[in-house]
């Protein structure tokens, strides 16, 4: 077990998060160095996510360092039923640091507990993927200056939504007021809410992604509604347009407002919103290769500058 | 209690008694504690009358004293379950099962998406709500409260 592994934005304090980000931040400015080098990092993609591994591999080349890896495990011996202890274990022997996405839960925790190798969670089924919240609390950041204090609008599916769900978690430091725009079947799950009211965390539910939510909002993250989520395709069809965003909805939305989403969109996002000053989610996953390499710094143990 | 009750069962000199066991889960619990592998003497009685419960059952295991921790994992399926630690025929000790802040095995993950569920790897739970009794698994996050929990 390797202390410096990440598997759940949990495991990181307030501290280690804003410290993170001004080291994103300081990636944002000097992106390229050569301070992996002689360092292998594996990625390995026993579930396959292009954009993730891509831009972790980007992270690692743009630093000097090396990668290995795979990226779908149907090339690999665990198809062929090698367990994941031993995919580990076997690649602990070659890496200074493993990059992995699994389709099981729990499948990142469970590594940390079979090698001393550091760990870092790409994603594990709909549980875990701290990188990407990671990205999404360094655009916020940037782009309002603080994380203190912001009214977040959460829309979309919240109920099997993993990203917001990180987001609420890592948000709970900095004083938010959550918005939850769904339909009553993608409502933000039980167990969330219990949180926000345990942690003192201020939230308002609505099912109508009205003007006065939308106007109230410093920050909009749109999710896709996908059709597979619903037991009643009618109800589906009722609501599948009503969480989506147009440019003239922003009209008398507050300055500071951006629009983030973790993509890939369907029609959730008009493209008409792509050409408005407030639409954040093209950079949104830039900032991800600036967050993925202070996340890869801080696993492997290595002192990178702060820029505020 | 009247004599005549004390008498279903056998009389201790030295060892643990698990009373108060509701009838449905006896034999669970003495699954969980492992008693089939025993080779002390061991009574069991069960469907014996009890105000609280119904019907009760009840374990006496002679010259074996369990670790508390190992007693507390019937707390999962039998919380009204009350330890009597008896020697030389008088109880020693007496306390009620308490679900452990922590349970290692036992207890299987109902997601099947669980990594727990795919691995030859041992689960594990925490108690993150006591008043309510939930546990949830350290590795994918689900939770269950005990008296649902699928024991192993
Ligand atoms: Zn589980």
């Amino acid at each position: 077990m390797n202390p410096d592994s990440l598997v759940s934005i949990s495991d990181i304090s307030k501290e280690e998060i804003l410290r993170l980000l001004r080291q994103a931040r300081y990636f944002e400015s000097h992106p390229n160095q050569r301070i992996l080098e002689g360092k292998v990092v594996a990625t390995l993609f026993f579930e396959p996510s292009t954009r993730t591994r891509l831009s972790f591999e980007t992270a690692v080349n743009r630093l000097g360092g090396r990668v290995i890896g795979f990226s779908d495990a149907s090339t690999t011996s665990s198809s062929k039923g090698e367990t994941l202890k031993d995919t580990i274990k076997m690649v602990s022997n070659y890496a200074d640091l493993i990059v992995m996405r699994h389709h099981l839960e729990g499948a990142a925790r469970y590594a940390t507990e079979v090698t001393d190798v550091p760990i870092i969670n790409a994603g594990d089924g709909a549980h875990q993927h701290p990188s990407q919240t990671m990205l999404d609390l360094y655009s916020i950041y940037k782009t309002q200056g603080t994380l203190d204090n912001l009214t977040i609008t959460l829309v979309g599916d919240l109920k099997y939504g993993r990203t917001v769900h990180s987001l609420l978690e890592a948000m709970y430091y900095f004083n938010p007021t959550f918005n939850f725009v769904a339909c009553k079947e993608l409502q933000m799950p039980a167990e969330y809410r219990q949180f926000c009211t345990d942690k003192g965390i201020r939230y308002n539910e609505f099912t109508d992604f009205s003007p006065e939510v939308i106007n109230s909002s410093d920050i909009i993250y749109m999710t896709r509604v996908q059709r597979e989520r619903f037991t009643d395709i009618m109800e589906y069809e009722k609501v599948k347009n009503l969480y989506n965003l147009n440019a003239a909805m922003l009209d008398d939305s507050k300055e500071n407002l951006r629009v983030l989403h973790p993509l890939p969109r369907v029609n959730e996002i008009d493209q008409d919103v792509d050409d408005s000053p407030k639409a954040y989610y093209f950079q949104q996953a830039k900032n991800g290769l600036f967050a993925r390499q202070a996340i890869i710094c801080r696993a492997l143990g290595i002192d990178i500058p702060e820029e505020k | 209690m009247s004599s005549k009750k004390e008498l279903a069962v056998a009389a201790l000199r030295n060892g643990t008694v698990i009373d108060r066991i509701p009838s449905s889960v006896l034999f669970e619990a003495v699954r969980i504690l492992g008693i089939e592998r025993l080779d002390k003497h061991v009574t069991i009685g069960n469907n014996l009358d009890s105000k609280e419960l119904g019907t009760k059952g009840i374990i006496k295991v002679a010259d074996t004293f369990f670790p508390e921790d190992v007693l507390n994992r019937i707390a999962l399926i039998a919380p009204t379950a009350k330890i009597n630690i008896i020697r030389d025929f008088e109880v020693v000790e007496k306390y009620h099962v308490e679900l452990p802040s922590t349970i290692m095995g036992i207890v299987k993950c109902d997601n099947p998406k669980c990594i727990t569920n795919n691995e030859p790897m041992r689960t594990r739970f925490d108690l993150i709500d006591p008043k309510h009794r939930v546990i949830r698994c350290y590795y994918c996050g689900h939770s269950v409260t005990a008296s649902h929990a699928h024991i192993k």
